[in-house]
Order: structure tokens, then C-alpha cells, then sequence
């Protein structure tokens, strides 16, 4: 009897290396979200333009990358780059580029949601008692926004950590990946790790994920007005 | 760009492409109905079955597909149920998607109002009836829009289907580009193939929401 | 069957509280076939959860409510057959947005009693004939007046043929010009000899339509006259504070 399977968790530094892998996941992701908000805002901003080449432009942006599979989208940046440029895209970095490019479509998008949500007669408000353009938008129109916002942009940050996990198929060493190798070390030790291993991936990301979006959920009823 | 190469593997392309057409349709079909099932459960506050209901949701929509593949296709063998690569994805495909659809017909269902459902019993219809003449229609035409966008999504969610060694549009490219170094014209394809599939579901979507909102009942 | 002036509908001893409140507080009514029963008082003091109560929209915690003899609260049987006999109409009319004016009125006939289609829509048709709105049986509710739109909700009432009628504060929500053409559709109905019980707020209507109304307060009937008594000389103190609300004398 080689004992239960559990075990193969306990052995050696797997557990911490599933962590390590995590983590790396966790990484791309909030440096991508990160990124994304930044970006995204400017170009939300941007897209409220009524320029007709901007809007035509960011709308292709955001078209393109709304159907485009991510790992689509991973291939061709890190397939694709590196033939095109001669560069040589690491695959995590090339993660960080594609979750940017999508992030931002999508912050993009709520920021310009978010800003023509706001009633017009809110831009007018606060000059009728005397406000220059930038303390109105300042204490009137960006509190609002951000309360619209924040809710939806924890909620892409869940999926943008979710999409990470594809970063596996262009052989990043993540979560997943680390789970292949402990299973293959132990494959005559432990023969059911796999059940194990992949179980454990499972809920690791699940109790990474749920706390945010729970956060996201009462963030959303609190700010509902 | 070597058009030749294109010509060649083109049908590679095609087929890859039926193949995710025909797991994906089949996963969002089950999708429906589990998400169907699922939203009638909590919207009726079923006693036992609205907990597993809302637990399955959580499960489902804080994992990634791929993971719930990797643990279907290589971890479930290890407990004696073996289930083939086309059973892996589509079982992934509508565990992952039956969550997003019930968030789509519940947010429908919850959408009308207490009164109709009250203006409904008055003439005598019972619970059912209610549901089938008043609530369900109203509702669904609400959760259209959400219910599009899931399409999408779970269309899109198919690109990880070679995870489980299934001979999908990845895995055609990623094939291609290993054996012959043609990433250009391997890549090129699969974004037409991708666009092929996701830009007619995208129009057409768009065109259902524009045709619902216009018709729609308004008070 | 009823016997010879027996009430068609009979309510003992009501009770019903939310939380801790009582909301209705030992009620006792009798309304007999083709009387037109107006319900007047005070806003919270219970009208309109009377009405649902009567309607099974909401639960009793004690009493009981026999309708033709035969109790109905004691959950014996099936609230959509006895509904069939009870038709109400609601302050907010929801009319089903999703179909047309027929549709709406045939809905509770087919389904429910499994008349024919044709059948139903005769029936349907005469009605809206009557209220003047035959001409809009295909239109959808968004293309129809507040007060059309509550005439339709009393005709889907009506083509389920019921035994009584209730209306809750129909009128409640229309702009005053639409006011009037749902009043007369309801004298209509009174003067063809329909059983109603009516929650209103309009007094002249009252006094023309009624042959008999009850003073609720605090969730008590306080007083139950005819409507020459009650208007003119008022039996209790609240009463008579109440109808100063509407009296403008300076």
C-alpha cells in the first residue's frame, strides 16, 4: 500500500512549488491589470472623442480583441513576434503583452461606459455652484466614475487571472506546469497524484479567485445608488 | 506568404474547425439547460437543491476551463473514470458555461416585476403557468443580450480544447508551425479560422439585442 | 348551491399580522350576490391586504373566508380554481407587455378553463365592445392609455366570469382625465348587477356607486352604513375626521 495519494502534497517542497507556481501566475496577472488600468483610462478617455478616425480605430482595437481567443492572441504574440522582429519573446513576457493589449480593450471599454453613464446635467452641476471645469470633474464626475468602475474592474482582474492559466500552453512554467512535474517525478511513487495535484490547482484557484469576487460583489450593493 | 502552404493545409484548418464548431454548440447547448435549471432553482428558493445550485456557481465561475479539463482528462482516470477527449470538453465546456448561463436567466427572471407574477395568478393560472406565459417569456427576452455574450465567451473558451489532445485549431497551428517553421502563414490561418467562426456569432448577436431592444415592451 | 340570501361571500374573524403588527384585526363581512360593497379609510389602515387576503395573495394567520358557502382558506383546495371565481383588479394594472390586448384577456379563459380559442375571443371581443376598446384588440399595452389600459385590465378580469370582483384603488395611478372612463366602466358593471368589492379613494363615486360602505381603520371596520348615512352623518369620530380631509369649506 503506498498510503493515500493526499500524501504526494506533503512530499518533499511540492506544496510550496505549487505555490511558487501560483504566484508566478498571480504576477502576470496584477502586472497586466495593473497595466491595463492605466492604459485602459487613457483610452477610455480616448474613445469619447467624437474624432471619427479615433473612434473607428479604437473600436477595431476593441472589436479585435473582444473575439480574438487570448490564446490566439498568445500564439501570435509569441510565435508570431519573435519570427516577425527576430526578437525573443519570453513566453511570460509575451503573457504581459497580451493581457495588457486585452486588459486595456476592456478597461477601455468600462471607463468609456462608465464616463457617458454619468447624467450630463452631473458635468453641469457643479458649474451652477461656481466650479472650475477640473474641480467638477475632480469632486463630482470621477467619484462617480470610480464607484461605476471598481466593482467591474475587480471583476476583470478575476478573469484576467483565470485566462493566465493558458500561459501553460506556451510553456510557461506556472501552476499547472509545476503540477505536470511533480506528477511525472512521482509517477511510480504516487500513481494517483494527478487526481491529487490537479484537484489541489482547482481549489488553490478557486480560493484566489472567490475572495475577489465576493469583494467585487460588496463593493457593487454598497456603492449601488 | 507562401500561398501554396495555404492551399495545402487549408482543410486541416476546416476540419479543426467543424470539430470546434460541433463540441462547442454541443457544450453551449447543455450550457443552457444546465443554467436553465440552475436559475430556476434559485429564483424559487428550492430548499436543498438552490445551495448545491449556488455552490456549483462559485465552483464554476472562479475556476479556469483549462484546469477543470486537466482535472476531468488526467485526474479523474486516477479514480477509474475514464472519459475520452470529446467527453473531457464538452462535460468542461458546459460545467463552465452552465454557471454563466444562470447568471443570465436569473438576472432575466429576477428582472420582473412581483406584480405580473400576482396579475398572472389572479386570472387563475397556477405556478407553472405563470412561469410558462408571463415570467419566462418577458424574462428570456431580458437575458438575451447576456445569454449572446456567454456564446462568445464559451466559443472562445474552446481554444484550450487541445489541452486534451483533441486536433483543434491550436493544435493545427502549433503543429504546423513545429513541422515546417511556416509561422506566418500557420498563424494568418488560424486567425482566419477564428474570425470565420466568431464574426458572423458577433454580428449576429448584435443585430438580436438591436432587434429586441427596438420591439421591446417598455411600460 | 346558495340558499336564498345567503351572502356569497363571507370573511370570520380575519386576523392577519406582519411581524408583530397586526395588520387586520378580527374582520367580519358579509357581501351578498349583486351587492357593490365600497371600502374607504385612512392609507395603512389594511383596504387593499383585505382584497388579498380574500384573493389568496397573502396568507391568514387566523379566521376564515367561505366563498358560496364553501371556505376557502383552508387550504383545501387549489388557490387557481378559486381564483376563477374571484377576479381582481390591480392599482398598477399589469397588463402582460409581451402580448396583445386579446391575447392579455383570453390568456386566463384558455388556459385556465380550457375554453376554445374562438370561443374565448367572442367573449373577449363583446367585452371590449362594450368598454368601447374593441378596436384596439391587437394593439400591445405600451400603445395604450393608463386608462385604457386599466379598462383591459377589468376586462380580463371579467371574461373569466367570476362570482365577485374586486378592485384595489384602480384609479389610483391614472392622471385625473382617465379617471372617469374606468368609473363608468365600474358603474356599468354595478348597475348590470355584478357583485363588487371596491377600494377607492373617490368619494363621489363612492356615494353614486355603492350600496354599502365600510370604514376601515387600524385594521378594523369601524363603520358599515349605507352610503347616505355615512357621507352625510357619520356614526364614529373617525369617520367623521376622516371625510374632512375631503371636505374644502373654508
Amino acid at each position: 500500500m503506498q498510503g493515500l495519494g493526499i500524501n504526494v502534497l506533503f512530499m518533499g517542497n511540492n506544496l510550496p512549488r505549487l505555490l511558487e507556481g501560483l504566484l508566478i501566475t498571480m504576477k502576470i496577472s496584477l502586472l497586466a491589470v495593473a497595466l491595463s488600468i492605466v492604459l485602459g483610462t487613457l483610452l477610455g478617455m480616448v474613445m469619447t472623442l467624437r474624432n471619427p478616425v479615433t473612434r473607428c480605430l479604437t473600436k477595431v482595437y476593441f472589436e479585435f480583441n473582444r473575439i480574438m481567443p487570448q490564446l490566439v492572441m498568445l500564439f501570435l504574440v509569441y510565435f508570431g513576434l519573435t519570427k516577425l522582429f527576430g526578437i525573443n519573446l519570453s513566453g511570460q513576457v509575451s503573457a504581459v503583452v497580451v493581457f495588457t493589449l486585452w486588459g486595456t480593450a476592456e478597461m477601455g471599454d468600462l471607463v468609456r461606459g462608465a464616463l457617458i453613464s454619468i447624467p450630463k446635467h452631473q458635468y453641469e452641476s457643479g458649474a451652477a455652484i461656481g466650479m472650475t471645469k477640473l474641480q467638477n470633474y475632480r469632486y463630482v464626475i470621477i467619484p462617480q466614475t470610480l464607484r461605476r468602475l471598481i466593482p467591474l474592474a475587480i471583476n476583470l482582474t478575476t478573469r484576467m487571472i483565470k485566462t493566465t492559466a493558458l500561459i501553460v500552453l506556451i510553456g510557461v512554467v506556472e501552476v499547472l506546469k509545476t503540477g505536470q512535474q511533480i506528477i511525472e517525478a512521482n509517477r511510480y511513487t504516487v500513481p494517483t497524484a494527478a487526481l491529487w495535484i490537479y484537484g489541489t490547482i482547482f481549489f488553490l484557484y478557486f480560493f484566489t479567485c472567490w475572495p475577489i469576487s465576493i469583494l467585487a460583489g460588496r463593493l457593487e450593493r454598497k456603492w449601488q445608488n | 506568404m507562401d500561398l501554396n502552404f495555404i492551399e495545402k493545409y487549408a482543410p486541416m484548418y476546416v476540419e479543426a474547425t467543424g470539430l470546434t464548431l460541433r463540441l462547442g454548440f454541443i457544450g453551449i447547448g447543455f450550457s443552457l439547460v444546465i443554467g436553465l435549471i440552475c436559475s430556476f432553482l434559485l429564483y424559487y428558493k428550492t430548499p436543498v437543491l438552490q445551495k448545491i445550485a449556488a455552490c456549483y456557481i462559485e465552483l464554476s465561475r472562479n475556476t479556469p476551463l483549462l484546469v477543470q479539463l486537466f482535472f476531468l482528462y488526467f485526474g479523474l482516470p486516477k479514480l477509474g473514470i475514464m472519459i475520452s477527449s470529446e467527453g473531457c470538453a464538452i462535460i468542461g465546456l458546459s460545467f463552465l458555461g452552465g454557471s454563466y448561463m444562470a447568471e443570465a436567466f436569473r438576472s432575466g427572471l429576477e428582472a420582473i416585476e412581483k406584480s405580473q407574477v400576482e396579475a398572472g395568478l389572479s386570472v387563475g393560472l397556477n405556478h407553472g403557468q405563470v412561469m410558462r406565459y408571463v415570467v419566462l417569456p418577458q424574462a428570456l427576452s431580458i437575458s438575451v443580450p447576456a445569454l449572446c455574450a456567454n456564446v462568445i465567451f464559451l466559443i472562445k473558451e474552446t481554444s484550450v480544447f487541445s489541452a486534451v489532445a483533441l486536433a483543434d485549431l491550436m493544435f493545427v497551428a502549433k503543429d504546423l508551425i513545429g513541422l515546417y517553421y511556416k509561422t506566418d502563414e500557420a498563424l494568418f490561418m488560424l486567425v482566419v479560422a477564428y474570425m470565420i467562426i466568431l464574426l458572423p456569432i458577433s454580428i449576429m448577436a448584435a443585430v438580436l439585442e438591436w432587434r429586441l431592444r427596438y420591439a421591446g415592451f417598455g411600460n | 348551491m346558495l340558499k336564498e340570501n345567503e351572502p356569497l361571500l363571507e370573511i370570520r374573524h380575519l386576523r392577519k399580522n406582519y411581524d408583530a403588527n397586526d395588520v387586520l384585526n378580527d374582520i367580519s363581512l358579509d357581501i351578498c350576490k349583486g351587492e357593490v360593497v365600497v371600502v374607504v379609510g385612512p392609507s395603512g389602515c389594511g383596504k387593499s391586504t383585505l382584497l388579498r387576503c380574500i384573493n389568496g395573495l397573502e396568507p391568514i394567520q387566523s379566521g376564515e373566508i367561505l366563498l358560496d358557502g364553501l371556505p376557502i382558506t383552508d387550504g383545501k383546495k387549489k388557490w387557481s380554481e378559486i381564483r376563477q371565481k374571484i377576479g381582481m383588479v390591480f392599482q398598477s394594472y399589469d397588463l402582460f407587455p409581451h402580448m396583445t390586448v386579446l391575447d392579455n384577456i383570453i390568456l386566463g379563459p384558455t388556459k385556465v378553463q380550457g375554453r376554445k380559442r374562438e370561443a374565448a375571443a367572442k367573449s373577449a371581443e363583446k367585452l371590449l365592445e362594450r368598454i368601447g376598446l374593441l378596436d384596439k384588440k391587437d394593439a400591445y399595452p405600451r400603445q395604450l392609455s393608463g386608462g385604457q389600459k386599466q379598462r383591459v385590465a377589468i376586462v380580463r378580469a371579467l371574461v373569466m366570469e367570476p362570482a365577485i370582483m374586486l378592485f384595489d384603488e384602480v384609479t389610483a395611478a391614472l392622471d385625473p382625465e382617465m379617471v372617469r372612463e374606468v368609473l363608468d366602466v365600474m358603474l356599468e358593471l354595478a348597475r348590470s348587477g355584478s357583485t363588487m368589492l371596491i377600494v377607492t379613494h373617490e368619494m363621489q363615486f363612492a356615494k353614486a356607486v355603492a350600496n354599502r360602505v365600510i370604514f376601515m381603520d387600524g385594521g378594523e371596520i369601524v363603520e358599515s352604513s349605507s352610503p347616505e348615512e355615512f357621507f352625510l352623518q357619520p356614526k364614529t369620530d373617525r369617520a367623521r375626521r376622516f371625510l374632512n380631509i375631503f371636505n374644502f369649506e373654508k
